[in-house]
């Protein structure tokens, strides 16, 4: 019998196992940010020990950073407090610290893959539970607790069980308008935001390989919504082509050995999953969540689904649902009326997805409609620098968008960044769940950046197919 | 407080629903800090607001279960992000909650409290109702979690429950905090990293 990715990657990187029957395992790369370390350098110092290996810990800023003025000292004096403690660990413990002052900053899930840090074959964590965005390049990664980042960051190694491998297909051509997150809002909706709890997912079939770096990302990075702690892709030629030249990738002949190692990663044929599933791409539309969870969504043509739909033990969050958003079942999702459109986040803050908004709206004279607050938030300093380079804020500003600095802005509206009272956003992120956008009741519709960016030019839901002219 | 979590009393709290996520457990504003500290006060806190506006109580503001040491949820409590400042405010909150019954965790949000040593064991959907039930009659009854036998009493009630071996091994033998416990195989760890072809530009096949 075979072996899947995630067996040979886990193999390799188990130090022992615990006389608990847990393993340890070693972390090839520790990502941390501002807002899971701060308690974790704090215990280390309690305990009075340091880095391991300081070497393989990168840091940068993205939660609390506001995206009008970057300008230190911060607005707020709790986020220049924990941006000043990130400084402080940061330089006591010699890790390399991507700052906003030098413009390195972005998230850290889009600062990892474009400096090349993330690896196919590595074990990769990070305080963040989108950590499993990672996974895209074929590495295990996935989200801590602060905890264990102060045991990452002593030992480099965490206590894991293994988990059981489930393969899920995408097979066929997806049609036009139908993009990366479309398919995975899709698969939430079909395995359900617990399916994937005791899970590692395998991305795969003709959809996934077909699909760029940025879209396997995407893809990967709500892998949790799903309840899946990790998701991955094995790598292929357009991970290997990806990572050529990459400030952190191996360099020259190191280059060669490195592709041949990775490729020998990919599953084997006849590798032992724990489950399969398969889904057809003729199925999918442009998906649009209306209810309080990832998985409650609908295809962009569809209703509002009745509580008898669901199974008996999901009909509360449902009727739950109903209630947060104010809407009735058998009623239309096109239409509804939005205040807010949002582009941006870990899921949708790539180059990729701005310059496929920029594509959709050049030369044809939109304007996002009166009322509406639109704003497009980079994922990266490295992300802005390239849309500025093409001209990409142009054609957004003179549509009516604004174009900000980097961060995670209204993903979590950690930052000065969020809805106000009851407001409904169209969103790019990843979470639709109650308060989420920084208001307790504001109310959140997850989409594709082109579905998004029509919400936005009609003031309500509609299919950015028609909206564009591309049905 | 001794590290072995062997046997857990106190009176439970319940609260129903599922999929109740760490957003709802503490609001990303709540992140905002460098420490724990001060946490538990706002656990729930939008949900309480909510329930406040809609002339209702939240558990978490009924004086009743002001002495919970053992909180009752449903399923996939702790889903969506990893802030360990969840169960963290879940932890501060009152006297303290030492233990959550549920039907099921979220897996990072279980990790979590492994790490804090706050044991989540699971229990079939008609024993949560029981127990929720039963605590809402009579909010002083006194819960107790026992590990080594796997099972929680509650008054003549007793339910078994599941927890998988390792983490249920850390608690009662009170390696739950696992620092020293991995630091302790340095050279084993050393030893691993240098055979990785990451860390040695790709010159060793493992």
């Amino acid at each position: 019998m075979g072996k899947s990715l995630y067996e040979k990657v886990f193999e390799r990187h188990a130090v022992r196992k615990l006389p608990s029957g847990q393993y340890q395992l070693f972390m090839g790369l520790h990502l941390i940010h501002e807002v899971t370390s701060p308690q974790a350098f704090s215990m280390l110092d309690d305990r009075k020990l340091s880095v391991l290996y300081p070497d393989r810990t990168f840091a940068t800023v993205d939660h609390i950073i506001p995206t009008t003025s970057q300008l230190r000292p911060y607005a707020d004096s709790t986020a220049e407090q924990m941006m000043a403690f990130l400084e402080k660990n940061t330089k006591k413990h010699g890790i390399r610290l991507f700052s906003p002052e030098k413009q390195e900053q972005g998230i850290v899930h889009v600062v990892g893959p474009e400096r090349g840090l993330t690896q196919p074959g590595m074990t990769i964590c990070c305080g963040d539970s989108h950590t499993s965005t990672h996974g895209a390049f074929g590495a295990l990664a996935f989200g801590i607790g602060t905890s264990q980042v102060r045991d990452v960051l002593a030992t480099q190694t965490l206590t894991m069980d293994k988990l059981k491998v489930r393969r899920i297909e995408v097979n066929g051509k997806l049609g036009p308008g139908v993009y990366a997150k479309d398919v995975i809002l899709y698969i939430i909706q079909k395995l359900g935001v617990q399916g994937g709890v005791g899970y590692a997912y395998e991305y795969a079939g003709d959809v996934i390989r077909n699909m760029t770096m940025e879209e396997r990302m995407t893809v990967c990075n709500m892998s949790i919504e799903g309840g899946a702690r990790c998701g991955y892709v094995e790598p292929d030629q357009v991970t290997f082509d990806y990572l050529k030249g990459r400030e952190y990738a191996p360099k020259g002949e190191a280059f060669e050995r490195a592709v041949a190692d990775w490729a020998s990663l990919a599953s084997d044929p006849d590798a032992h999953y724990d489950d399969v599933v398969r889904f057809d791409a003729a199925d999918i539309e442009p998906v649009v969540t209306w209810g309080i969870t990832p998985g409650q969504s609908t295809g962009v043509s569809g209703e509002i689904p009745k509580a008898e739909d669901f199974r008996e033990d999901e009909r509360q969050t449902v009727l739950e649902a109903y209630k947060y958003m104010s809407f009735s079942p058998g009623q239309k999702i096109k239409g509804t009326k939005i205040d807010v459109a949002f582009i941006g986040s870990c899921t949708n803050g790539r180059l990729s997805d701005i310059a496929e908004v920029v594509r959709l709206l050049e030369g044809k004279n939109l304007h996002v409609k009166e009322g509406v607050r639109a704003f497009v938030v980079p994922g990266s300093h490295e992300v802005k620098r390239q849309a500025l380079a093409l001209g990409y804020d142009k054609v957004l500003t003179n549509a009516g968008f604004e174009f900000r600095e980097p961060g995670c802005s209204m993903c979590l509206a950690m930052n000065p960044d969020k809805l106000k009272g009851r407001e409904l956003s169209a969103s790019t992120s990843n979470r639709n769940f109650k308060g989420r956008q920084g208001s307790p009741d504001g109310r959140t519709l997850l989409m594709s950046p082109a579905m998004v960016a029509a919400a936005a030019i009609r003031g309500e839901v509609a299919d950015a197919r028609e909206v564009f002219g591309q049905a | 407080m001794d590290s072995k979590r062997i046997k857990l009393t106190g009176p439970g709290i319940p609260v129903r629903g599922n999929d109740i996520d760490t957003d709802r457990i503490i609001p990303a504003r709540f992140l905002k800090t460098i420490t724990f500290d001060g946490l538990g006060e706002h656990a729930f806190e939008d949900d309480r607001l909510g329930d406040k506006a809609a002339g209702k109580v939240h558990p978490f503001d009924n004086p009743a279960y002001a002495d919970a040491r053992i909180l009752i949820v449903n399923k996939n409590f702790g889903c969506g992000s990893s802030r360990e400042h969840a169960p963290q405010a879940i932890a501060r909150f009152g006297k303290g909650i030492v233990a959550i019954l549920g039907e099921s965790f979220a897996e990072i949000f279980y990790g979590n409290c492994q790490s804090l040593g706050v044991p989540c064991p699971t229990l079939d959907a008609a024993s949560i109702e029981e127990l929720m039930s039963l605590v809402e009659a009579d909010p002083k009854l006194e819960l107790t979690v026992d590990l080594e036998k796997q099972e929680v009493k509650a008054g003549s009630r007793t339910f078994s429950f599941s927890m998988p071996d390792g983490p249920k091994r850390a608690f009662i033998e009170g390696t739950w905090d696992p620092t020293f416990e991995l630091l302790s195989a340095k050279e084993q760890i050393q030893k691993t990293a240098a055979s990785l072809p990451y860390m040695n530009g790709f010159t060793t096949a493992p």
